[in-house]
């Protein structure tokens, strides 16, 4: 039986050449755009006064921009999946991995909170964070990333809702237990997976 | 991206305790304004409304439309006054 994608008439050509509805979550349709989202008023974070800092381990460990911009960066191309239902395919991004950021840390949190400017937060377990699975992104489609979408840089975890991928972030806190953030407290669910439709906080 | 005004809370809230939600007044926690929930600077492009002080720009109030409820999340304000009904 043929399956279409909800919201369009017919079976669009997906870029990687696989099906796109086995890439598109339940729930979500697909975008060419790229929607922004915002809690907030967009901060404006000069260069100069970027830092990136890492507390709750023994030490706390942190980088200036123009230092961050030394580690090695990589190039990745991800789906992402926005809990209001949009999804975007194959958006290309550069930034450095986690697992580089946390390689200097040492600690024995089980979770982050994802710190931003202008005051927002969110929680997600380390595991998710390690493995290759999520970076601090500066570069979005070959362009410093655009403040609108959170630049100068913000994080990005493909695999669970967007709200996840902090804009504008400027460090993480581990924790030894779970603790909420912006989203979480406000009801939205602890964890996020689009594919199990992990959207909502029970109630 | 630009805020609108605190008029969008109608949408989901309606009616608070029986009165319009616009004429619900709070006292900022962080700067101790005093506004109508009508004069708040609500940011609705987000996964919920986000209404902040126009003061400060302090989060006073989430709204999430969740499957069985709509969730009222106050964590900016000091209080809410609630008009009494006149009779």
């Amino acid at each position: 039986m043929a399956t279409v994608s909800r919201g369009f008439g017919g079976r669009r050509q997906d870029p990687a050449g696989g099906d796109l509805a086995a890439r598109t979550p339940p729930g979500q349709y697909l975008t060419d755009g790229f929607p922004v989202l915002s809690a907030g008023p967009t901060p404006g974070v000069r260069l100069e006064d970027w830092a990136f800092e890492i507390t709750g381990g023994r030490e706390p460990v942190g980088w200036t921009w123009e230092q961050f911009r030394r580690l090695p960066s990589e190039r990745f191309t991800c789906d992402i999946h926005c809990v209001t239902r949009w999804s975007k395919l194959e958006t290309a991004w550069e930034g450095v991995s986690l697992d580089t950021l946390l390689a200097p840390v040492a600690h024995d949190a089980g979770y982050a909170v994802a710190v931003s400017h202008g005051g927002y937060t969110t929680n997600l377990p380390l595991t998710d964070l390690l493995g290759g699975k999520a970076w601090v992104a500066h570069t979005y489609a070959g362009q410093p990333l655009h403040p609108e979408h959170g630049g100068p840089a913000r994080l990005v975890v493909p695999h669970l809702y967007f709200w996840k991928s902090a804009k504008w972030i400027r460090g993480l806190r581990l924790t030894a237990q779970d603790e909420p953030g912006f989203w979480e407290r406000a009801g939205y669910h602890d964890y996020g997976d689009p594919w199990t439709e992990q959207r909502y906080a029970s109630a | 991206m630009d805020p609108v005004d605190g008029n969008a809370l109608a949408g989901p809230l309606g009616t608070l305790f029986g009165q319009d939600v616009g004429d619900v007044t709070g006292v900022c926690a962080g700067c101790g304004l005093s506004s109508l929930l009508a004069e708040t600077r609500v940011f609705d492009q987000a996964p919920g409304l986000v209404a902040r002080c126009p003061g400060c720009e302090e989060v006073l109030a989430t709204v999430i439309e969740m499957p069985r409820a709509v969730r009222l999340s106050l964590p900016g304000f000091r209080y809410v006054d609630i008009p009494s009904r006149t009779l």
